[in-house]
């Protein structure tokens, strides 16, 4: 995998093992990632993650908390954080899989200090990718609605003001400017009134 | 290449089948039909894997480190249309069972409940939600902080059933409460330390914060609404098509241990196998509370024999019902965890298979089938549910989150 080089981040560790937490202590800062706090109890998680705010969440795959961080993406999607996961166990399954399949959720089987680095490189870019994806996916969806709202409009104010299609978004987008409100604004609030009087 | 082995003619290999499961009351039928051989008398080999969470569970039948699962009835759905996660088709070609679930509060809510309204307090099930909203509205008066309530998982009938509950009295499950995620082991420390007031989670976690001397169950499932789904077989859609036969013999062996379980005076074995250390590690005891119908609610409670407080196959109990996928949805579009922007009859059949039950069990499910609506007396205190009228029932919610958005449903379901 490509090596990209990550800032410096803020890293949470959540492991009720001691031992296997100081591994990726250690391999965290021997890889130039010095913010790393350890969370060996669960209680009060939710608060916690929410005080210390980290960039990226590591894990035990064997921790049944990890359904808790499902319900805090889910209730706030502000705070949806890349997450890795560590498992120190071969249950004999690709990595290449997991990746492919679970988007900022990671599982390898063996444990190793050099291994951390790379995954959380990955972690990050993946969720990053996704990220992307999904804000350009919820903006092509919103842009549809928006078009969608114009239309309307438009055929409201050709039926009431007799005139035609041209004519009819011109005057949306003179009374958008005049108002310095955006185009599907106005048309929205057409599209309302006309509900209202209907 | 599973079906291949299978069809080896005399090399008596067994077709290997890796299912995954969470440690609860509702996993024996997996148990039992590993347990007690109907997997192989069937012609596979179920191989069962404990889980910790249901994040867990999904991924790895994502990914295909597990062929099928005991799942939560929303996750297929939840997985499908590729919410809280990534987009993969899972199918749910069987029920695990009815009912199993409880809403417990700790000692010192049941007190508080009890001092505002005793006689609804004491008469548990839907009652029970109106003493609770005295607490509510008497907190807030006095400007106490709101009551923080643990589930499962967002996409649990834990969530749904808990809300429907808190909704019918009249208290916002966003607004009045705070809703939270808690491991079921954890529920009974987290309600004996004071940090939640209450849970609804399934067996025997309820049986074990009575136990603990944590809580009261004030509200059990088949008092919210009788025969109600509750886990699944979730796969993905991709393992059902290229294991088509191995699926169903794996249907067949599991609807075979379900009968079993449901044979009077079996529920005992049942509690013993399941108590073991490779499944739920606990005291047989507690788990024979549920499985025999006979839980314990706690001091103030009376705690009347509930035979069907499990049901694992009478009752079309196996039955991936239509209308129960149709009820998950209408719960996830009334708390704004989908938009409802797309065909909910056609999203459930795509789910919720019926069709391949009945190619496994063509004996059941034939015959007069159990009507597609839901008896009234049994639903939520009295409450109208026709899965053919799901939009009626989606506009009658007076309590339900900003994000519903009717005119998306009727666009997509006219």
């Amino acid at each position: 995998m490509g090596r990209t080089k990550i800032p410096t981040l803020k890293i949470l560790v959540i492991d009720e093992n001691p031992i296997r937490a100081a591994i990726l202590d250690e391999g965290l800062r021997e890889a130039g990632q010095p913010d790393v706090t350890i969370l060996d109890r669960t209680t009060g998680l939710v608060n916690k993650i929410y005080s210390l705010d980290p960039d990226v969440i590591i894990i035990d795959l064997e921790n049944p908390s990890r359904d808790v961080l499902e319900q805090m993406f889910q209730v706030s999607r502000m705070i949806k954080r890349p997450i890795a996961m560590f498992v120190d166990h071969s249950d004999g399954h690709s990595i290449e899989a997991s990746v492919e399949a679970g988007v900022s959720a990671y599982i390898v089987d063996g444990l190793k200090k050099e291994r951390v680095l790379p995954i959380l490189e990955l972690t990050m870019s993946r969720f990053n990718a996704f990220a992307k994806l999904r804000s350009e996916l919820e903006e092509a969806k919103s842009a549809l609605e928006r078009r969608k709202v114009v239309d309307k409009a438009k055929a409201i104010l050709m039926k009431t003001r007799q005139i035609s299609e041209e004519e009819a978004y011109a005057l949306l987008r003179t009374t958008a400017m005049q108002e310095s409100k955006r185009i599907s604004d106005i048309a929205q609030s057409i599209v309302t009134a006309a509900d209202l009087l209907a | 290449m599973e079906m291949k082995s299978r069809k080896g003619n005399g090399s008596g290999r067994l077709p290997d089948v890796h299912a995954g499961f969470i440690p609860l009351v509702d996993c024996a039928t997996l148990a039992i039909a590993r347990e007690l051989g109907f997997d192989r008398r069937n012609g596979i080999a179920l191989r069962l894997h404990r889980d910790v969470s249901w994040a867990n569970i999904r991924d790895k039948v994502n990914v295909g480190a597990l062929d099928c699962a005991h799942m939560l009835a929303p996750m297929p759905i939840a997985s499908s249309l590729g919410v809280g996660h990534v987009r993969v088709p899972v199918i749910a070609p069987m029920s695990l069972g009815l009912n199993g679930n409880a809403i417990t509060v700790s000692r010192s809510l049941f007190t508080h409940m009890l001092d505002m309204d005793a006689e609804n307090a004491r008469a548990g099930g839907m009652a029970a939600g109106k003493a609770l909203a005295k607490v509510v509205a008497e907190r807030r008066q006095r400007g106490a902080e709101p009551l923080t309530l643990g589930m499962v998982y967002p996409f649990s009938c834990h969530n749904y059933e808990l809300r429907y509950w808190l909704a019918a009295a009249g208290i916002d499950p966003d607004l009045d409460v705070q809703l939270v995620v808690i491991p079921p082991p954890l529920m009974a420390d987290s309600l004996k330390a004071g940090q939640i007031h209450g849970f609804c989670v399934g067996e025997p976690w309820n049986s074990l914060a009575v136990e603990l001397g944590a809580g009261v169950i004030v509200a059990t499932k088949t008092e919210l609404w009788r025969n109600s789904p509750e886990k699944v077989l979730g796969m993905r859609l991709s393992w059902a098509e290229d294991n088509a036969e191995t699926m169903i013999a794996l249907v067949r062996a599991l609807v075979d241990a379900a009968i079993w379980l449901d044979i009077p005076g079996n529920r005992a074995e049942a509690a013993a196998i399941l108590s073991r250390e490779e499944y739920l590690n606990l005291p047989v005891e507690i788990l024979a509370r549920s499985l025999t119908g006979t839980v314990l609610r706690g001091p103030g409670m009376r705690s009347l024999p509930d035979e069907g407080f499990f049901v694992f196959h009478d009752q079309d109990a196996t039955v991936p019902h239509h209308s129960h996928a149709v009820w998950l949805v209408s719960q996830m579009i009334r708390w704004g965890q989908i938009a409802g922007d797309f065909n909910i009859a056609s999203l459930a059949s795509r789910v919720f298979r019926e069709d391949l039950y009945r190619r496994a069990i063509p004996s059941e499910g034939q015959a007069p089938r159990a009507p597609t609506a839901i008896a009234r007396s049994a639903f939520f205190g009295g409450e109208n549910f026709e899965p053919e009228k799901v939009l009626d029932y989606i506009r009658g919610f007076s309590i339900h989150s900003p994000a519903l958005d009717i005119k998306a449903l009727e666009a997509a379901n006219s």
